[in-house]
């Protein structure tokens, strides 16, 4: 499928076939070149024949294939005419990022960096099959499904501060445990509070480079060498279950047959099924939202621990970048509720959204797009034209471009942690098979993901960061 | 036997995909099941300590083959539980038309020390196929 350029970082694949409306793919010559040798263009012109879709299906400069959309696929439906698909989620609901800052300066840290990361660690279990440090009840569980991170504030976790920081104040007011299997609950209960192995990561970050000193003061990034603490991971084998559960589901409705991927399977969203998956998703978001403030409160643990003092640590901002979620935008002119599915991809509301915290008003809300393990990542804030441009959206992250096997084959993760070492990145992991899974070679070139994010105006960039700390599940 | 007369792990951009081989559907499913787990472990290095009972029923091959799997995703997930050999496997049509699938699976529950590299999140529909020719071949991706 050969995509028509529109300039230098969009294109554009007409409207086709079955196709209700073109697909639109932002990318640069240098992106462009790896979405096409897998089936991204394929997946995001499917997506454009899906009931209800509204403008375009969007690709953001990230992308890559994914099953049924693309990852880094971003697509709009009406709630009467249109669909929810779990597919256009991902199995991984709500996995997303959480950024604190800290009043710790790199001097304050570097004796200290081997015993942080130490200590986080210990305090975190992650990796594949590890469980959490608390054993809940189910009727604790299904509290946590519908409160979120406010149910790990009222425990002690973190800050009321922290849920204002947080996209819809850590908690989907939607959600509802009634129709989540009791697969699903079994395989959240032991994981609540675990980071999780494969691409999630927690990593202790300095300031590299401030592009935008307005917007980076609003988020309390002050200056180059200020660290920070990234905390990437989602909603474990409980969103992964229902993710499972709502695609098995909907297989059974008729008109599954005539699509041309099995995981593009969706439903009306106004229907009994497409309402109860709606739910039950917004459940599984409520937990990641919880996860990930249970994670934030043990680092801040440590660093106190280790470093003495509160050190600052105010959250800047939480995303999740694989949702669906109800928001306002205009469509032809005019106004309208929209669910918009974004799969490997990141909100990126400008100024003046009600959504956005108050202390971020007037630059937009904060986007945080982690890089591969060890290399940068970067903070940007939303953009006015993003609406416009993407139902506001932008990417999320690096994209693989290796697939895991291969770097396996390729790469040793002993090696891989010698390497950083040398370059002043500690790295700890739970496997070193899994270290070269992620080694990031396999990794599409994040600054090159962002500049363009920034060029065509989805994000726009407000700081670099580095690693100084990697813990890999 | 060889592994590699059993499966082939295919390379795929972000997540697992392989293909699993047998002279009859059963047994292409219980290598699949080995292919699948040999994402996350090394199973050959697996003792048959303990065993489980799978039982799944599907209205079709594919969804067959996908629940099977999710059966065993789970069992590592729930339980904790790593399969490490396929010891019975069987296919019968069930009483509502579909297929029904018996297994009983041997291997050891998780201790400190073993090597878990990659994390099996989910089996998809994505690419799935079943292929009958010289043998059965099926096709799987798995969301990692």
């Amino acid at each position: 499928m050969e995509p028509r350029r529109i300039d230098d970082n969009t294109w554009e694949i007409p409207k086709h076939g079955a196709m209700r409306v073109p697909a639109v793919i932002y990318s640069s010559a240098k992106l462009l070149a790896d979405v096409r040798r897998d089936k991204t263009l394929e997946q995001a012109a499917n997506v454009a024949c899906l009931p209800g879709i509204e403008r375009m299906s969007y690709v953001m400069p990230d992308a890559h294939q994914g099953y049924g959309f693309p990852i880094g696929g971003v697509a709009a439906f009406d709630l009467e005419d249109g669909i929810i698909s779990p597919g256009g989620v991902g199995y991984d609901i709500n996995c997303g990022v959480r950024l604190l800052k800290t009043d710790y300066t790199e001097e304050d840290v570097r004796e200290k960096r081997k015993e942080l990361l130490a200590g986080i660690f210990r305090e975190v279990p992650a990796g594949v099959g590890k469980g959490g440090v608390t054993k809940l009840s189910r009727s604790v569980l299904k509290d946590i499904l519908v409160k979120g991170a406010e149910w790990a504030v009222a425990n002690g976790y973190g800050t009321g501060e922290d849920l204002e920081r947080t996209e819809e104040h850590g908690r989907m007011k939607d959600a509802s445990a009634d129709d989540i299997s009791d697969r699903a609950l079994e395989r959240g209960i032991p994981q609540l509070g675990t980071l999780g192995a494969g691409n999630h990561f927690l990593e202790i970050q300095k300031v590299e480079e401030i592009f935008d000193p307005e917007a980076a003061r609003a988020f309390g990034v002050r200056a180059p060498g200020q660290i920070l603490v990234m905390v990437h991971c989602g909603s474990r084998g409980l969103g992964h279950q229902v993710a499972t559960d709502y695609i098995e589901l909907m297989s059974d409705a008729p008109g599954v047959r005539d699509l041309p991927d099995r995981e593009l399977v969706n439903a009306p969203f106004r229907s009994p099924m497409g309402r109860r998956y709606y739910r039950s998703m917004c459940a599984a978001v409520n937990y990641a939202f919880a996860n990930r403030q249970m994670i934030a409160h043990w680092v801040r643990q440590v660093f106190a621990r280790v470093l003495g003092g509160s050190g600052g640590m105010d959250q800047i901002y939480d995303v999740c970048h694989n949702v669906a979620k109800v928001e306002r935008h205009v469509v032809g002119g005019r106004e309208k509720d929209l669910v918009v599915h974004r799969k490997g991809a990141t909100r990126s509301f400008g100024p003046h959204r009600p959504e956005v915290p108050g202390a971020y008003r007037a630059v937009g809300q904060p986007v945080i797009i982690p890089g591969s393990m060890g290399t940068a990542s970067y903070l940007l804030a939303g953009t006015r034209e993003a609406e416009e441009l993407s139902f506001s959206s932008t990417a999320h992250g690096a994209g693989r471009v290796m697939s895991r096997h291969e770097a396996l084959r390729r790469f040793r993760g002993e090696r891989i942690r010698e390497d950083l070492a040398r370059k002043g990145i500690e790295l700890r992991s739970t496997s070193w098979k899994g270290v070269a899974e992620e080694a990031s070679e396999a990794y599409k070139d994040v600054d090159e993901v962002v500049r363009v994010s920034h060029e065509v105006g989805l994000g726009r960039l407000v700081a670099k960061v580095v690693p100084l700390g990697v813990m890999k599940g | 036997m060889a592994t590699k007369s059993r499966y082939r792990i295919l390379p795929h951009t972000a997540d697992g995909k392989f293909r699993a081989y047998g002279r009859t559907l059963e047994e292409a499913y219980g290598n699949a099941a080995l292919a699948m787990v040999s994402l996350m472990w090394d199973w050959t290095t697996i003792e048959p300590l303990e065993r489980r009972e799978i039982r799944v029923e599907a209205p079709d091959r594919e969804r067959l083959l996908v629940r099977f799997l999710g059966e065993i995703v789970y069992l590592f997930d729930h339980e904790r539980f790593l399969l490490g050999r396929v010891a019975e496997l069987g296919i019968a049509g069930s009483a509502r038309g579909g297929f029904e699938l018996r297994a009983v699976v041997e291997g050891e529950p998780l201790r400190g020390g073993r090597e878990i590299h990659g994390d099996v999140k989910a089996v998809t529909y994505h690419d799935l196929t079943i292929e009958a020719g010289d043998g059965i071949t099926v096709q799987v991706v798995v969301d990692m």
